[in-house]
């Protein structure tokens, strides 16, 4: 599904991702967790194609495509999903024009037929009832005054429109309280499937009680520093990062 | 032969008559001799280079009509054909193509033809008060063709259940064409009306229209008023739309700007009672190099009277906007609230925006903001849309559809509101 090898990445001088190496399979959910400003943020921005940050290395391979030659939208339409961690306001568009808009130019990009009103209208009250998601939000300007429960949840409800077989949620469970976390969650649960993966990028623990991953990855100073099943989450929620940073560390020294 | 001598020719070209119209032209085109076209020093025209379109080629003569009724019909705005229709030619107002179905309510006739009957004290009361707050040559010089023009009034106490168009087609086919429309009209009290006013460059050619369009409002009346630009990269325009608010009244105004070589709106409310209350809204989605300027003035001269106002601008190429809202606010106008606002998006590497606010309060009791701002496209915005999947095309269209989305949503008429969705959504090449 995806393969990134030795990926490096900077923003302006500064170095932020110092040579990744992940490689997902279809159906596999795989988290990555680190401490503040270990470059989780920076990996899910790049994987999308955000242009604020110069890739200065390494190789990302998406369903056999180039990944990195692609631009936002085609990796959109391949498939690629990133659930923002602050999603943008957008005032004067509906998030329903807004996804019709989108999916549409999915369907074209894929030799399909556009959606026509009515089955729009059906495919969108099939995905809102997953996230429980209010037809009224759906009407009012993207995100326009939502709250960061609503917010997250508009993300979800825009993942399982789409259907991506990749998804990146990007620190989706910050700000969440405990019942939208819940709700988003089971979203999550009910897309997963054999053909489709997750990489879940969060600071807390929390968010693996609810998706379970099939590997943890910890990022430190821009490098999947370890590697280990949903046990190593645990362990991090137990010990905390620093037993991590002083193996590192010790390494470096 | 220059463009002054034949401004001259066709100036003593017009039929004379014994109303008070013909003084009205005497004084004008004597304003227009002592003033002539203002250069760009003058601090009113600093963005527009006026003098450039007065060329020495353009057509000024007076000629008759060969309008077709084809034209007219393909230029008919869509789904507004049941609407009251006025149509000029060149400049001058054509009774027999103009339609009024609602003829109990409506009376529309030829200036010269008011200004002799029973709505002469009318005419020689209101006709040229715009002159004051635009002393300049270029109103005069509409002025000394005033014998062209027409004459609207809305009875008391009616309102039009359709819409009132007016067409102004110029004819460039033999060459750059000049038009000077005049109108002038009463809305009188507790009447409603929508007038709209659009362009339309037939032939193909150069065109300026130099227009001066005059509304009085009585008590308790409701006036829209849509001006709709989209005449083509070849066609210029000078025009004030200026109200006078006599009683408490309310106007409520949009102007949308998509298309023209050298684009000149003023736009003038005249609070004169108190409780008159003003919405001023403009649209300006430009191009290639046009240079499209809106002047708004706001002038309360009572108290407890409220404005309104909000101008967006999009630039793209070459092309520049420029925004002036002007808000005096006289001495005894208490308890005066007016709002303004002017918004603009550079799009184009090239594209410029001016926006001015003018400010003049003279009373201590009152509410008056204003606020302006250039920008570009937010990227984060840009981003998100294409992280779903949308084209930078079609993501940069839904941004800017939606910028515009405000001052659209202030046409009340359905019709021409999806009319202008649609060019707008056409021009920012949208595919859906």
């Amino acid at each position: 599904m995806l393969k990134i090898e030795n990926l490096q990445a900077r923003i302006e001088e500064k170095e932020i991702l110092r040579g990744i190496n992940l490689d997902i399979k279809p159906g596999e959910v795989h988290a990555i967790m680190g401490p503040n400003g270990s470059g989780k943020s920076t990996l899910a921005s790049v994987l999308a194609g955000r242009e604020d940050y110069e890739v200065t290395g390494g190789s990302v391979d998406f369903l056999g495509k180039d990944l990195l030659e692609l631009s936002p939208e085609d990796r959109a339409k391949e498939g690629l999903f990133l659930a923002f961690q602050y999603p943008v306001e957008i005032p004067g568009v509906s998030t329903t024009n807004f996804m019709k808009t989108a999916l549409n130019e999915k369907r074209k990009y894929h030799g399909l037929d556009p959606l026509d009103a009515a089955q729009f209208l059906k495919l969108m009250k099939e995905k809102m009832k997953l996230v429980q998601i209010d037809q009224a939000l759906l009407s009012r300007s993207l995100n326009e005054g939502f709250s960061g429960g609503e917010k997250k949840r508009n993300e979800i409800f825009q993942m399982a429109m789409l259907e991506p077989k990749l998804a990146i949620l990007d620190e989706t469970d910050s700000g969440l309280d405990i019942d939208a976390l819940r709700i988003v969650a089971n979203g999550v649960n009910q897309l997963r499937s054999k053909d489709n993966s997750f990489l879940v990028v969060t600071h807390y623990q929390r968010l693996l009680e609810y998706i379970v991953p099939d590997y943890v990855h910890v990022l430190y100073k821009g490098r999947i520093v370890k590697s280990g099943t949903k046990d190593l989450a645990l362990e991090l929620e137990e010990r905390g990062y620093d037993f991590i940073k002083e193996e590192v560390d010790q390494a470096i020294a | 032969m220059d463009v002054k001598s034949n401004l001259k020719t066709a100036y003593s070209q017009q039929e004379g008559n014994s109303t008070h119209l013909a003084s009205f032209q005497t004084e004008n085109w004597k304003t227009f001799s002592g003033m002539g076209i203002p250069a760009l020093k003058h601090e009113e025209w600093k963005y527009i280079p006026v003098k450039n379109i007065f060329k020495d080629e353009m057509n000024i003569a007076i000629e008759s009509s060969n309008l077709e009724d084809t034209i007219i019909k393909k230029s008919i705005l869509p789904g507004t054909e049941e609407a009251n229709t006025i149509v000029f030619f060149n400049g001058r107002f054509q009774a027999d193509h103009s339609i009024i179905h609602e003829k109990d309510a409506l009376v529309v006739k030829s200036l010269e033809t008011a200004a002799g009957d029973e709505d002469a004290l009318f005419v020689e009361e209101h006709l040229g008060h715009s002159q004051a707050y635009h002393p300049d040559g270029v109103n005069a010089l509409n002025g000394a063709f005033a014998s062209g023009g027409a004459f609207i009034k809305l009875k008391k106490g009616k309102s039009l259940l359709q819409p009132l168009i007016i067409y102004h087609f110029s004819d460039s086919s033999n060459g750059f064409r000049f038009s000077q429309p005049r109108i002038l009209a009463s809305i009188e009290a507790n009447a409603q009306i929508t007038i709209v006013e659009t362009y339309i460059n037939i032939g193909g050619g150069e065109s300026f229209t130099n227009e001066v369009i005059e509304i009085c409002t009585g008590r308790d009346s409701i006036t829209r008023y849509i001006k709709l630009q989209n005449e083509g990269k070849h066609s210029n325009h000078t025009g004030t739309t200026h109200v006078r608010q006599l009683e408490r009244s309310n106007t409520h105004a949009v102007t949308i700007t998509l298309d023209g070589a050298i684009v000149r709106n003023n736009l003038n409310m005249v609070m004169e009672d108190e409780h008159a209350e003003s919405h001023m809204y403009g649209l300006y989605l430009l191009n290639g190099n046009t240079i499209a300027d809106n002047h708004t003035i706001v002038d309360n001269r009572m108290p407890h009277c409220e404005s309104n106002e909000l101008y967006k601008g999009i630039m793209d190429d070459q092309s520049t906007g420029v925004f002036n809202g002007k808000i005096f606010v006289r001495k005894d106008s208490q308890k005066t609230n007016a709002y303004q606002s002017n918004k603009n998006i550079l799009i184009g590497d090239q594209a410029s925006a001016n926006t001015k606010p003018q400010l003049e309060i003279f009373a201590d009791d009152v509410k008056c903001s204003h606020g302006c701002t250039i920008g570009k496209l937010d990227e984060d915005a840009l981003f998100y849309l294409r992280a779903r999947g949308i084209s930078e095309k079609n993501a940069k269209a839904l941004l800017l559809q939606a910028f515009a989305s405000d001052i659209l949503g202030q046409i009340e008429h359905e019709a021409i509101k999806n009319y202008i969705e649609q060019l707008i959504s056409e021009r920012l090449s949208f595919q859906a």
